[in-house]
């Protein structure tokens, strides 16, 4: 009797130690990011480590490029994902108050959201200042608030309309479209000829639709960080559903075609010849290429030029995406954390690869103002001076735009309209007022005053 | 009968001995079971919002929760789902079991574990599966749909998505379904079956006169099962959401709002007051279920 307690005892301790053993391994201190696991090598074995997260497809180089050249400090980096997984991810490390990685890599547009909630340090103290005359004050806006800056920006998406040389050629179209309506007409002409869609409303990616709504002239959002519990939010204003009647005519007449863009089905489209334009930022062409884009058939096929205009003689530069690192209230040390934010693709080598690749849109003006940048022939354009003829003219063109601290909200409301667009069941009139309703709610429930 | 001092304690180190067998289990059914559930009640009943802190306010969350169109509109979704998926499932796995119990070939032995394969498929694999399968570019259906000159179409857009996962979902389980049927079945005392034949039975009478009511409990058993699961629906259409070109939306089933409210939103206070909430509309639903199947069933009694 005795021994068979003795063993169902012993039993239960083996279980609860194994559940012990489970429950560890989670904690922080001093020296938690010692033994963090990282994607690349670390170089200077000795130095403090600090953690970073970013998703740019040549981040491995530039973070080898950053470890090479720090002995007091080294990089360790992972992808959690791009955009939405990782701010899935990061979002629940601010909740949970740990799991957050020293250093994120953010969209402009996703800061507020993360500043309002506590989750990024200030890092005018730890330097950030020094930095500030790299970029132009809009850039430096985006990531500040007041005297605070809460990220280093690295990256910019001015847009342009990327489209298919012999697709053009092919339907006898002598020179990409100006404006809204040409887009349109060219469209029809393709379709009358029996070619492929001109272009994608992609439901997925709801930040072009509001870069479009913004160039008519809307205005989503109207924010001040220093008054951080009111907002005005104007998604159903005559120009937003303007432009989403626009796109929902397009695909109403079968203009455009309703895929997700970034995904293995929409890729395989663009390489295909399915589209004949598309309406992206200039750091596209390098997630593109990473997908397989531009090494086949379609090789030095593509070609940019200036974003269609509602207006002409009023042209307005959108952007779409780039990004900052930032800074986590969670780091372990926020002066080395900063350090790294600082100057992780800040380094000419870095830049130029990024760039180079299309992989980035460089924000530093030492890299804009160059002559390098403006006359270098893009292999993926076939040889244009894509930088020089559109890219930089667009960046300098860019006013900036505000953003809520409820982004991620936002676009996964204009996504379902976007979605529902597409399969026909909403006009665009209906959907902007779908978005209005549902993103002002939201807000009145998260405590804002709406205005 | 007076127990003597020895007896008594003979007695408690036999009754500490079995508490000392079931403690590991309940060990981990307390720290992963009851422990995040009473954590995740404590949690729906505060509110937060970005611009306010969090407050008190026990009904706030469920009056939201039965009021909120996403969550009504998944449980609309999992109750439609599940009306149409369970007797289609249940015909087929059922319908299956008979054939193979009939049958006592090679080729039966076979056939019953190739039905039951998927469901050793991990579902996450399975849907992976499945999603490739569906493609209209690099799927089997568009060349199929191809070689006569249509589109074909996407079985996880908006208008399609209902059919396109109730394939899946039945692929899944209609094998798991019929080894329990089928286990049933085996079990009946097949002298009945000689009975019925001397009495001039033939084999479909048998099938639906002596071995269906036979099995009835598995059935029930089942369709509980399959109701619960149902109601809870979150893997499949969670791994397809990312290809389903929208098709499934972050609000689609009650689960799949509650995780996205959690992690995308970081309320995580709401999104435990929808878990809550659904729990609520489980147990409605099973509890329904089995009043209606009182005068038959026996699961529970």
């Amino acid at each position: 009797m005795k021994k068979r307690a003795l063993i169902a005892g012993l039993t239960a301790l083996v279980m609860a130690a194994g559940l012990a053993a489970c429950s560890g391994g989670g904690g922080g201190g001093a020296d938690a990011n010692a033994n963090a696991k990282c994607t690349n090598k670390i170089i200077h074995k000795d130095a403090p480590k600090v953690t970073a997260w970013a998703w740019y497809p040549n981040t491995q180089l530039v973070v080898d490029n950053f470890n090479k050249s720090h002995t007091d400090v080294q990089v360790c980096w992972n992808n959690v994902g791009q955009g939405g997984d990782e701010y899935d991810k990061f979002q629940t490390a601010v909740s949970a108050k740990k799991g957050a990685p020293d250093v994120v890599m953010l969209e402009a547009d996703h800061l507020a959201n993360y500043v309002i909630q506590g989750a990024l340090v200030d890092i005018s103290k730890y330097g950030a200042n020094k930095v500030k005359k790299n970029f132009s004050a809009g850039a430096w806006k985006d990531v500040s608030v007041g005297d605070a800056v809460y990220a280093a920006p690295i990256d910019g998406g001015p847009m342009g309309l990327i489209y298919r040389k012999d697709i053009f050629a092919k339907y006898g179209i002598t020179k990409p479209p100006a404006t809204w309506d040409e887009y349109a007409a060219d469209a029809q002409k393709v379709k009358d000829a029996g070619g492929p869609l001109f272009g994608d409303l992609g439901g997925n990616v709801p930040a072009v639709m509001m870069a479009l709504q913004i160039q008519k002239g809307a205005h989503p959002f109207q924010y001040d960080p220093t008054k951080p519990k009111e907002v005005g939010v104007k998604l159903d204003d005559p120009a937003s559903k303007q432009v989403l009647d626009y796109w929902a005519g397009l695909v109403k007449k079968g203009l455009v075609g309703t895929a997700d863009q970034f995904t293995a089905e929409y890729i395989s489209g663009v390489v295909g010849g399915k589209y004949a334009t598309y309406v992206s930022a200039a750091w596209a062409p390098g997630y593109l290429t990473g997908a397989g884009v531009g090494k086949g058939n379609d090789k030095g096929q593509f070609a940019v030029a200036p974003l269609p205009q509602w207006d002409p003689s009023n042209p307005v530069s959108v952007n779409w995406g780039g990004s900052a690192f930032a800074v986590t209230t969670q780091a372990k040390d926020k002066k080395l954390a900063a350090e790294v934010a600082l100057g992780l693709d800040a380094d000419p080598a870095s830049l130029e690869n990024g760039w180079k690749n299309l992989v980035i849109f460089p924000l530093n003006q030492t890299v804009l103002k160059s002559k390098e940048i403006a006359d270098y022939p893009l292999d993926f354009f076939g040889g244009q001076k894509a930088y020089g003829e559109v890219y930089i003219p667009a960046e300098n063109g860019y006013k900036g735009f505000t953003y809520s601290p409820f982004q991620v909200y936002y676009y996964a409301q204009l996504q379902k309209q976007l979605t529902a667009i597409n399969g026909g069941k909403i006009d665009g009139a209906g959907a902007a007022a779908a978005v209005q309703d549902a993103v002002v709610k939201y807000a009145k429930q998260q405590g804002f005053t709406v205005k | 009968m007076p127990t003597s001092p020895a007896q008594r304690a003979a007695n408690r180190r036999r009754t500490l001995t079995g508490w000392m067998f079931i403690l590991p289990f309940t060990l981990v059914f307390l720290v992963f079971l009851v422990a995040p559930l009473l954590y995740a009640f404590y949690n729906s009943l505060f509110t937060k919002g970005l611009a306010t802190g969090t407050v008190f306010a026990p009904l706030d969350n469920y009056i939201k929760a039965f009021t909120d169109p996403s969550f009504l509109g998944g449980v609309a979704f999992v109750v439609g789902f599940s009306l149409v998926l369970i007797p289609v499932q249940m015909i087929i796995s059922l319908a299956i079991a008979l054939v193979l119990d009939a049958v006592t070939t090679r080729f039966a032995r076979f056939a019953r574990l190739m039905i039951f394969l998927p469901y050793a498929i991990p579902a996450v694999i399975g849907a992976i599966m499945w999603g490739f399968l569906y493609s209209p570019t690099f799927g089997p259906l568009g060349q199929l749909f191809g070689l006569v000159g249509l589109k074909a179409p996407f079985l996880l857009d908006a208008s399609h998505v209902f059919g396109g996962l109730m394939n899946i979902v039945t692929w899944q389980w209609a094998g798991y379904y019929m080894i329990i049927i089928y286990a049933a079945l085996q079990g009946i005392d097949p002298t009945l079956y000689e009975a019925a034949r001397i009495d001039g039975a033939n084999a479909r009478q048998i099938a639906l006169r002596i071995k269906l009511p036979l099995v009835t409990n598995a059935l029930l058993l089942i369709l509980v099962f399959a109701l619960i699961g149902t109601l809870q629906f979150f893997t499949e259409p969670s791994v397809l959401r990312t290809i389903s070109n929208g098709g499934i939306t972050q609000d689609f089933t009650p689960n799949l709002y509650a995780y996205f409210t959690a992690f995308s939103y970081a309320q995580f206070n709401y999104a435990s007051a929808l878990s809550f909430a659904l729990g609520v509309v489980v147990f409605v639903c099973v509890y329904i279920f089995l009043f209606l199947t009182r005068k038959r069933g026996s699961f529970l009694s």
